[in-house]
């Protein structure tokens, strides 16, 4: 029987973070009557009902035109409404990419790009709709914020900050339930990292459901003697660059843990910092340039590699190298 | 203003253009002459539009879809006192704001366009802010036909019936030209009126140089509650100027200078026609 882990942060209960979205819309439709919500034709998959139920006047059905919905997002900003659209991340992302570079990175709108279902962990769809590149995209665009919480609290708390926040933004979510352990009456702060667990060995930097990962091999590299700093990234543009020198400067090495592409993620944007300030070694979780596939979360996490195993492995390697 | 006036207009419209794109030695010329008189009319007839009000939030909309005619876009902003025409002499140039597509950073000027597709989406939104707030003004895109082709304008045509926003007019610079020659060679749009019906929209067809037709059917929008109105212009590439006339090179070329004398020639020659026109 496998050994009970010594947990800093535990759940009791797991929830999809698509339902974190969907309760943060709610709230923040009946805080800010300029919140406005868009979806292509998935109301049920992004959790956009609740919202719609009470705001129907405030709610457009765009039909499975994603383009559309984005330039109707960018143009519904005028009178100072706040448009949130919905739907999968790959529709949010790749199939629009001209429309949100054109009408609301360079147009400057406060348009809010909703994106559930993003990468493995959507699981038995398989690789049509799992994008691993999203993140990549979205954070090469001049003007975008790009957030990917952890869990339900820190994204109905994001979708929360985001009515305050005044441009564009890319908030990425998923779709399996996941343990619920950032507390709920969280302040989000863009662009503030989130130093979870403290540690002098090795710094780990993760970013959406792989924050619950980092946080068990946090125990895992414990029980081995490993101190480990764990950090929530939940904001991967603006990079909380100031975070990462700081953990980095004290632990000498880095983990980069995040559900996307290597090429193009969270970890390039660590390695920047890290490269231009206090050259440092850095290993990679994520996928290697590779499609997805079909299978459980739980499978495919495991079979690409990035899970709390791996995690340990890589933060070994890391140390080993300085 | 009478139609003499406006025609008077259209002419020095034609003049500046071709001065300006000579001038940056770059430049859309035939498209830019396809839609100065629909730009005329707008700006001079029906366009709440003027600098001391660009701020009212129930100024009519104007969204330029085909960006690349900006130079047209350009001069009747200057004439309407957005900004002093001689910045124009800094076309297309390093540091100048005015770069060869439209950008909210000249004054007058709504929106970021110019990659082909993206401006109708745009004004849909619009209309249906507008729509959402009971505001009063009307959206005006400008499309081109080349960009027809691109599917996202079928998309928002059909969101702007399904919203029923008869505050949306859409005028199509139709000159049958785009970039690389006839739209019937490049992708056939044909048939153009039955397609617009059948998504939903109120569809009028007009000589899109016609001064008086251009602005007796803008005046007549909503054509029908409840339904955005298209209305179909019909236009000649480089229209004014005999030897760009439906010619595909001149989707974008600057006349070298015996060319530019001869077109300002042909143009100052219509004015002085007009002139000899005496008014009703
Ligand atoms: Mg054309």
């Amino acid at each position: 029987m496998e050994k009970i882990l010594d947990l800093k942060y535990t759940y009791t209960e797991k929830k999809d973070t698509r339902s974190g979205f969907g309760d943060g819309l709610l709230e923040a439709g009946r805080n800010n009557p300029n919140v406005v919500g868009l979806c292509a034709d998935l109301i049920g998959s992004l959790k956009m009902g609740a919202f719609q139920k009470e705001f129907p006047e405030r709610f457009f059905q765009t039909g499975i035109a994603e383009a559309n919905m984005i330039g109707l997002a960018a143009g519904m900003t005028i009178g100072g409404k706040i448009p949130f659209t919905g739907t999968f991340a790959n529709f949010s992302t790749g199939r629009v990419y001209d429309q949100i570079r054109q009408s609301i990175a360079y147009s400057e709108k406060n348009v809010k790009i909703c994106a559930s279902h993003a990468g493995l962990t959507l699981g038995e769809d398989g690789a049509t709709h799992q994008i691993l590149e999203d993140v990549g995209m979205m954070k090469m665009l001049p003007n975008m914020t790009v957030i990917v919480p952890c869990d339900y609290n820190q994204t109905k708390a994001a979708t929360l900050a985001l009515v305050d926040h005044h441009g564009p933004a890319y908030l990425r979510f998923g779709r399996p339930n996941w343990p619920i352990f950032t507390p709920s009456d969280q302040k989000f702060e863009i662009g503030k990292a989130i130093k979870m667990i403290e540690g002098k060995d090795v710094s780990i930097f993760a970013t959406g459901h792989l924050v619950w990962e980092a946080v068990v091999a946090e125990a895992m590299l414990r029980e081995e003697g490993i101190s480990a700093e764990v950090i929530n990234i939940h904001t991967i543009k603006p990079l909380d660059e100031a975070a990462i020198l700081e953990s980095v400067g004290k632990t000498g090495c880095a983990v980069s843990a995040e559900e996307h592409q290597v090429n193009g993620g969270l970890g390039d944007s660590i390695a920047q910092v890290l490269v231009r300030n206090m050259p440092s070694p850095l290993e990679y979780i994520g996928v290697n340039d590779s499609f997805g596939e079909s299978g459980t979360p739980t499978q495919l996490l495991e079979k690409y590699g990035l899970n709390a195993e791996n995690i340990v492995k890589a933060a070994k390697k890391a140390i080993s190298r300085k | 203003m009478t139609i003499q006036e406006l025609a008077f207009k259209s002419l020095d419209y034609r003049k500046k253009i071709l001065k300006y794109i000579k001038l940056a030695n770059a430049g859309h010329t035939g498209g830019s002459l396809s839609c100065i008189d629909i730009l005329n009319i707008l700006y001079n007839e029906i366009l709440n539009v003027l600098p001391h009000n660009f701020s009212d939030k129930n100024r009519d909309r104007y969204i330029q879809s085909k960006g690349h005619s900006v130079e047209a876009l350009y001069v009747v902003l200057a004439d309407r006192g957005f900004y002093p025409e001689s910045l124009l002499e800094t076309l297309c140039q390093y540091q100048s704001h005015f770069i060869g597509h439209p950008t909210k950073k000249i004054p007058g000027i709504e929106q970021n366009t110019g990659a082909l597709g993206h401006g109708l989406a745009l004004s849909v939104g619009i209309a249906i802010a507008g729509k959402m707030d009971r505001a009063s003004y009307r959206v005006f895109t400008l499309l081109g036909d080349g960009e027809l082709a691109e599917g996202s304008n079928w998309e928002a045509l059909m969101a702007a019936s399904h919203y029923e926003l008869d505050n949306l007019v859409i005028i199509l610079d139709y000159n049958k030209l785009q970039i690389t020659g006839p739209n019937k060679e490049v992708m056939k749009l044909e048939p153009l009126s039955p397609k617009f019906e059948a998504f939903g929209c109120s569809v009028r067809e007009i000589n899109g140089h016609d001064l008086a037709s251009i602005k007796q059917t803008l005046q007549d929008v909503p054509f029908e509650k409840g339904k955005p109105s298209l209305i179909i212009a019909h236009t000649i590439k480089g229209k004014g100027v005999s030897y760009m006339e439906n010619a595909i090179k001149w989707h974008h070329g600057v006349p070298n200078d015996a060319q530019y004398q001869q077109a300002m020639e042909e143009l100052e020659d219509r004015i002085i026609n007009l002139q000899t026109i005496v008014p009703q």
